[in-house]
């Protein structure tokens, strides 16, 4: 099985241990990653804020590069990625006008033939495989898996998961043994981008969200958004001072805790890169993964 | 969240009808319910709420909108749009005050916000993909803060997060598609 890939901003740079441990799963369970070439940033919400053809613009043409290389579905990771994939599609087929505009800005023919997916959506359809690879025990692991706001909102764009409770990713992190739990965080607000103005909101949020997911006893959030991850993981001493109570509380992508399930090394799977170190988590936790 | 097309509606107020246009959203449908505010992760931190900056624009209150710390502090999640049961697409509302305060060149009231916007736009056309290390350069430039978050950013740039090379790959292409845009924007 193959797919293009759009990697996007986020996986070349702060995310890149998302970008490294999705390859690493894909590869042992047989599925393969065509990077989509001379690919550009979605826009993401600066584009959005300032100008709604750029917004439309900008993944259309990644869309076009997709159509061009013949190939008909693109996977995209970021869940911001995603979302303005997703918009784009959603426009494009309902407004000719737009779809005309949109195509002579970019200088293409996009005829909105491509199917814009998400890891998740292949990797659950991937649990039975997955879970006969599994050569690591990790049920010590109780994970609250944080979808975010853009993967499943609003629903009639995204048309992925239910948009108040997902279940994906906590069921194929259960098809590779690691625990999940209920809680109703699932799909709360962490503040995106004002982490890098308005720090105070964020820092507030991501307070609010890991107290909930020590309250609902877990010792692991799993997370599929590059800002979601970045929030948390680095924002998480702040987040501690405010609330005046300790969180230490390991944000895993979920490409990473099932590259852990199938046996790959901590390294191999950029589990050095986060901020709240997760290696003496997992050698306190496990004698040692 | 269905688009509408507006011409000319005599119940709409000249600026509800200006929001109407930019965004292809009815902000007449709402009822005023407060779903929108309730639901809000950011509300904690407006000085209005989303429920109320609808009706502002009904009202034709242009400046309560275009100057609110609203406008800018919406985080662009979704979860208004999602729940508004007369299907305004609220978000992108926000968006468009936005838009149309730029444009009219309205003095932002949450500042920092709208520098991201710009020179994150700005990166991004510049660059082809977005160039971290010159985002947080540029907005340290713009806001003075240049001691705030060094320490995170010193350990990010250690482990690799942050590359100190811009990637330069399709920036022909942004270039292209910011001006083509900017081009159809102003007929």
């Amino acid at each position: 099985m193959s797919y293009a890939y759009y990697p996007g901003c986020s996986l070349h740079s702060t995310a890149e241990e998302y970008d490294k441990s999705f390859r690493k799963v894909c590869s042992g369970l047989g599925i393969e990653l065509d990077e989509v070439r001379n690919w550009i940033c979605c826009g993401s919400s600066p584009a959005h804020a300032t100008s709604h053809l750029l917004s439309i613009a900008l993944p259309v043409h990644n869309l076009s590069l997709v159509e061009k290389s013949g190939r008909d579905e693109v996977v995209v990771p970021c869940a911001a990625c995603f979302s303005r994939f997703k918009f784009a599609l959603y426009e494009v087929e309902r407004d000719v006008e737009l779809s005309r505009k949109v195509n002579e800005v970019v200088g293409c023919d996009f005829g909105g033939k491509v199917n814009v997916i998400h890891p998740l959506e292949i990797l659950s359809a991937k649990t039975a495989i997955a879970r006969a690879k599994v050569v690591r025990d990790l049920s010590f692991i109780k994970a609250v898996c944080y979808y975010g706001c853009l993967l499943t909102r609003p629903p009639e764009v995204m048309k992925f998961d239910s948009c108040e409770y997902p279940m994906s990713m906590d069921n194929v992190l259960r098809s590779v043994g690691v625990n999940t739990l209920d809680w109703s965080y699932k799909t709360e607000c962490c503040g995106a981008s004002l982490a890098l103005s308005e720090t105070g909101i964020v820092v507030k949020l991501v307070g609010d969200i890991l107290a909930e997911a020590k309250r609902a006893g877990a010792n692991a959030v799993a997370v599929a958004c590059p800002l979601c991850h970045a929030n948390l993981d680095t924002r998480q001493a702040e987040a501690e001072a405010l609330k005046g109570e300790k969180f230490g509380i390991p944000v895993f992508y979920f490409t990473e805790l099932i590259g852990l399930a199938l046996g790959y090394g901590q390294k191999e799977l950029g589990l050095d890169k986060h901020i709240v170190s997760v290696e003496p988590y997992l050698n306190s936790l496990h004698g040692g993964v | 969240m269905s688009e509408i097309n507006i011409s000319y509606n005599p119940s709409f107020s000249p600026f509800a009808l200006a929001l109407s246009r930019e965004s292809r959203q009815d902000v007449n449908a709402c009822f005023q319910c407060r779903k929108c505010a309730a639901g809000c992760p950011v509300a904690f931190a407006m000085d209005l709420t989303p429920t109320q900056i609808i009706h502002a624009a009904r009202l034709g209150l242009e400046d309560v909108v275009l100057s609110s710390k609203t406008i800018w502090l919406c985080a662009s999640c979704q979860t208004c749009t999602t729940r508004c049961p007369q299907d305004v697409d609220i978000a992108r509302v926000m968006d468009a005050a936005r838009i149309i305060a730029m444009r009219r060149g309205v003095k932002p009231s949450v500042k920092s916000v709208k520098t991201f916007f710009y020179t994150a736009v700005k990166n991004i056309k510049r660059f082809g993909r977005m160039y971290e290390l010159g985002l947080i350069m540029g907005l340290k430039l713009k806001s003075g803060e240049f001691t705030k978050d060094m320490e995170l950013g010193m350990e990010m740039f250690r482990k690799g997060k942050i590359k100190l090379v811009p990637s330069f790959k399709g920036m022909r292409d942004t270039r292209r598609i910011y001006r083509a845009v900017k081009k159809e924007e102003s007929r």
